[in-house]
């Protein structure tokens, strides 16, 4: 109750922040490491289509990938090197299922090609939308909060005139993530630069930019950013520390106070939300001509001996990574997460690369990520439902969908569920209830589509049938009229013939021409002697 | 077993709810065992045990974890309870036969923790209630204290014997002058009105510990004590000298312990934060209801009982409005 007053959104929970902000400002870079893996399909949307072959030596910023359709993202070399394979190798996925990757072995140079993959404008502000949306693209820049959304395709709202307002989300309130904390302590005026570009072009009325008032360093940084940069209409906010407080539509509901609508975009109400490192990425692209081949990545967790923020190159093996970090402080219990401990996904070992969407690789062991007791049965006590940002029925969502009554867990909005997994979060019975909704989801998704292929497939027999049906008629349409047409011929000749018995054409066809006659004659005559020839066999008697 | 996220979870589990609430009786329970004797503390004694054996055999015949389930501690709670609404003194067999009830009949039989629509505590009770009204209503008073107990607990019944010095309680009072055509005026007297202040204090501060630790909401209990409250209001000002006033409802019989500690009874309540209040509400106005014009002195159990039965109506007519949606239509 007390809830949205305090946070902005109703519901969520408050968790033990495990940050880095501490060391904010210290970012290294890791190390270039010897083969980097570039999976094809690291965005939603379409996987990108390989433009590169096995033996080609690429440059760091060369494309190895295109984006193929509109949502969909190209993938660039993030180093020097020689391509050695296009292959599938495991990726991070929650499936643990291989993909196709491109496999680029580093030559330790790093060189780039020299000049900027699109010209730099002097202007960045004098930019069209669209010359803008181009770079965004070809810059493979996607959502760096994790979601990896291209970017490019959030910049092209049909109708630019209706945003209002530019979100960027600096709430990073999962805990163990601070890399867009030590982002915006870092990078905190091309972030303001890029976000006041993008507002500039899509056209926005204001930017603002939520952080969590526990990062109080980066809000700091961030404000002496806008006043240096002096743009009038960026506001920086402080929002409550509270999970889910950088869930985009909790974030817009604490900043606007607006909802976006159930199964719409936040464009339905003028808002577009971006990543803060997102703002950098697009500032560093239009500005130096970079594609994103790189990011801030935490490395974390109990298991770890040194956690740091590093900057990462895209496709570096994520082993690399916790030993720059000084290796694993054991091997007990050890649980690799990419992402936070609440919506991150499990990976099945460290031999998987780092892909745009990887903010964080949470090392935990039993320490902070210990398994949960078994499941009891739901004792109701309801504070699941105190806990919902979307203000779900999550435990009534629990019996239906663990009952397969999945029309009756999507009466109750089972699709609004953004998976924050507050709920489980809070369940005394240790229900993994996240797991039920995925489930549940995933079925109803499926009979979807069986539904719309058995939809298509009626549909095609219909339109087949009714062309058939069609075409039967037209034949007999065309028999029908045919037939009427001679019978209106007869007719004529008839009457014709009564009028005049002896017309000359009638004549005529009685006394064919002299060329039928000839043709006739010798018919006839080969007529008579194949009879002659048939003869002696004996079996021409009748001919 | 967990295969996705979340990968955080709150360490507190059922046991450590149950045993928060185990807790929060504490006070209330000592309060109790001052004013009416050791008593108190023989039933809890005799309702725990009981609780535990007949859980234990029932789990066992059900194939289930015993231990597992024992420790929960929902058996414990169900039988604390229980034996917090029984008078002391009964005849052994009495809280026995209540306790057995409440975890077999209504618990186990439905399935177990998290399945029982009703509220097994106050199931048992209703049952001691209906085939034993005579036993039921009568509280020794404050005079029970030094008194030996033993003869009585394994013995005859407590009733005749303890004439000497027990009492009917102030509700059993109340519904006894009125019929004999006494105003509440020439009533007032005969109430030991600061006993019942204490033990509503000492349930009181148990319900705030259960707040502050979150283990209930705020709305059933709120809800329940409003729901009295209104008709309380209502009748008292239309005709003081039949009605009973707020305070004597609230204070009296078993209001604050129900509110706080029966009707919070998170399995066989509603879970809607509206439906909680239209479920508080509910079992208020029934209690005032049945103290009112029935024919039992107290109703916090039945109301309690008559609002289960209406959860699931309940719950399916207060749903959350949920982010990005218009009010939902009920269908």
């Amino acid at each position: 109750m007390f809830g949205r007053k305090k946070a902005g959104f109703p519901g969520g929970v408050v968790l033990e922040g495990h940050k880095l902000y501490g060391q904010a400002g210290r970012t290294r870079a890791a190390p270039i490491p010897k083969e980097l893996v570039y999976p094809l399909e690291q965005h939603i949307g379409q996987a990108a289509r390989p433009v590169v072959a096995v033996g080609d030596l690429v440059q760091r910023g060369d494309v190895l990938a295109r984006a193929d359709g509109f949502v969909s993202a190209p993938i660039h070399a993030s180093t020097s090197g020689t391509i050695t394979a296009i292959e599938a190798r495991p990726v991070p996925h929650t499936s643990h299922l291989a993909a196709t990757c491109i496999v680029l072995t580093a030559d330790g140079k790093d060189t780039t090609r020299g000049e900027p993959l699109w010209p730099i404008p002097s202007h960045p502000e004098k930019l069209t939308h669209e010359q803008l949306i181009g770079i965004v693209r070809e810059a493979g820049i996607v959502g760096l909060g994790g979601a990896a959304f291209p970017s490019a395709v959030k910049l092209n709202p049909k109708d630019t005139a209706r945003v209002d307002t530019l979100i960027l989300n600096g709430a990073e309130c999962e805990p163990y993530i601070s890399c867009d904390g030590a982002a915006m302590i870092e990078d905190a005026e091309a972030i303001v630069r890029g976000a006041g570009l993008l507002k500039t072009l899509i056209k926005a009325r204001q930017v603002l930019i939520g952080i969590e008032d526990q990062n109080t360093q980066a809000l700091a940084q961030m404000q002496a950013a806008c006043k240096a940069v002096g743009d009038r209409c960026v506001f920086v906010k402080t929002v409550a520390t509270r999970y889910p407080q950088g869930g985009e539509k909790q974030l817009i509901q604490t900043l606007t106070g607006l909802e976006v609508p159930s199964e719409g975009l936040p464009i339905d109400i003028g808002i577009v939300v971006h990543n803060v490192g997102t703002a950098a990425a697009i500032w560093n692209a239009v500005t130096e001509g970079q594609p994103l081949t790189e990011r801030i990545v935490t490395v974390t967790g109990s298991g770890v001996q040194h956690p740091a923020n590093l900057r990462v190159r895209i496709g570096t093996p994520i082993r690399a990574l916790i030993d720059a970090c000084g290796g694993y402080r054991t091997q007990d219990g050890l649980r690799l997460l990419m992402g936070g401990p609440m919506m991150g996904v499990d990976l099945a070992d460290d031999n998987l690369p780092v892909v745009k969407a990887t903010n964080c690789i949470l090392a935990g062991t039993r320490d902070d990520l210990a398994p949960p007791p078994d499941p009891m049965p739901c004792i109701r006590c309801g504070d699941c439902v105190e806990v919902c940002p979307a203000s779900l029925l999550p435990q009534q969502l629990y019996w239906h969908a663990r009952a397969h009554e999945f029309d009756k867990a999507q009466t109750l909005n089972l699709s609004d569920c953004i998976e924050c997994g507050c709920c489980a979060e809070v369940c005394p019975s240790n229900i993994p209830l996240v797991q039920f909704y995925r489930f549940a989801k995933t079925e109803i998704r499926v009979a979807d589509q069986e539904r719309r292929k058995a939809d298509q497939a009626r549909a095609r027999h219909e339109f087949r049938a009714e062309r058939l049906e069609r075409e039967k008629q037209a034949k007999e349409e065309a028999r029908r009229r045919k037939r009427e047409e001679l019978a209106a011929r007869q007719a004529a000749q008839k009457a014709a013939d009564a009028a005049a018995p002896d017309a000359p054409a009638d004549s005529a066809d009685k006394a064919p021409s002299p060329a039928v006659q000839a043709a006739l004659e010798k018919a006839r005559q080969r007529l008579q002697a194949e009879t002659a020839q048939n003869a002696p066999s004996g079996e021409g008697d009748d001919a | 077993m967990i295969i996705s996220s979340p990968w955080l979870h709150k360490k507190r589990g059922v046991d450590a709810v149950m045993r928060d609430v185990l807790l929060a009786l504490i006070p209330g329970a000592a309060v109790s065992s001052v004013l009416h004797g050791p008593g108190i503390l023989w039933n809890l004694l005799l309702c725990v045990g009981t609780a535990l054996a007949s859980e234990a055999i029932l789990l066992h015949m059900r194939g289930r974890p015993v231990r597992r389930h024992l420790r929960d501690l929902s058996g414990t709670l169900t039988a604390a309870l229980l034996a917090l609404a029984l008078p002391p003194w009964l005849p052994w067999w009495q809280p026995v036969l209540g306790t057995v009830f409440a975890i077999v009949m209504g618990k186990q039989l439905f399935g177990g923790l998290g399945y029982n629509p009703f509220n097994p505590a106050m199931l048992g009770y209703v049952v001691l209630l209906i085939s034993l009204p005579v036993n039921m209503s009568v509280w020794p008073g404050h005079e029970a204290h030094g008194f030996m107990p033993w003869p009585y607990v394994f013995g005859q019944s407590g009733v005749e014997s303890l004439d000497g010095f027990s009492g009917a309680t102030p509700l059993d009072t109340i519904r006894t002058g009125l019929s004999q055509q006494l105003t509440l005026t020439e009533l007032a007297p005969s109430l030991e009105s600061h006993h019942h202040l204490l033990l509503a204090l000492g349930w009181l501060a148990g319900g705030a510990y259960l707040l502050w630790r979150r283990v209930i909401s705020w709305r059933i209990p709120v809800a329940m004590l409003v729901g009295m409250a209104i008709p309380a209001m209502i009748f008292s000002i239309i005709d003081p000298d039949r009605y009973a006033g707020v305070g004597f409802h609230w204070l009296y019989g078993a209001s604050i312990f129900g509110a706080l500690f029966i009707a919070t009874d998170p399995v066989s309540g509603s879970t809607t934060p509206r439906g909680r209040l239209i479920y508080g509400l509910g079992i208020g106005f029934l209690t005032w209801l049945i103290r009112t014009f029935g024919g039992y002195p107290d109703g916090v159990a039945f109301a309690v009982l008559l609002m289960n039965i209406c959860v699931p109506l309940i719950d399916q007519y207060t749903p959350t409005r949920v982010y990005g949606t218009r009010p939902r239509k009920t269908s």
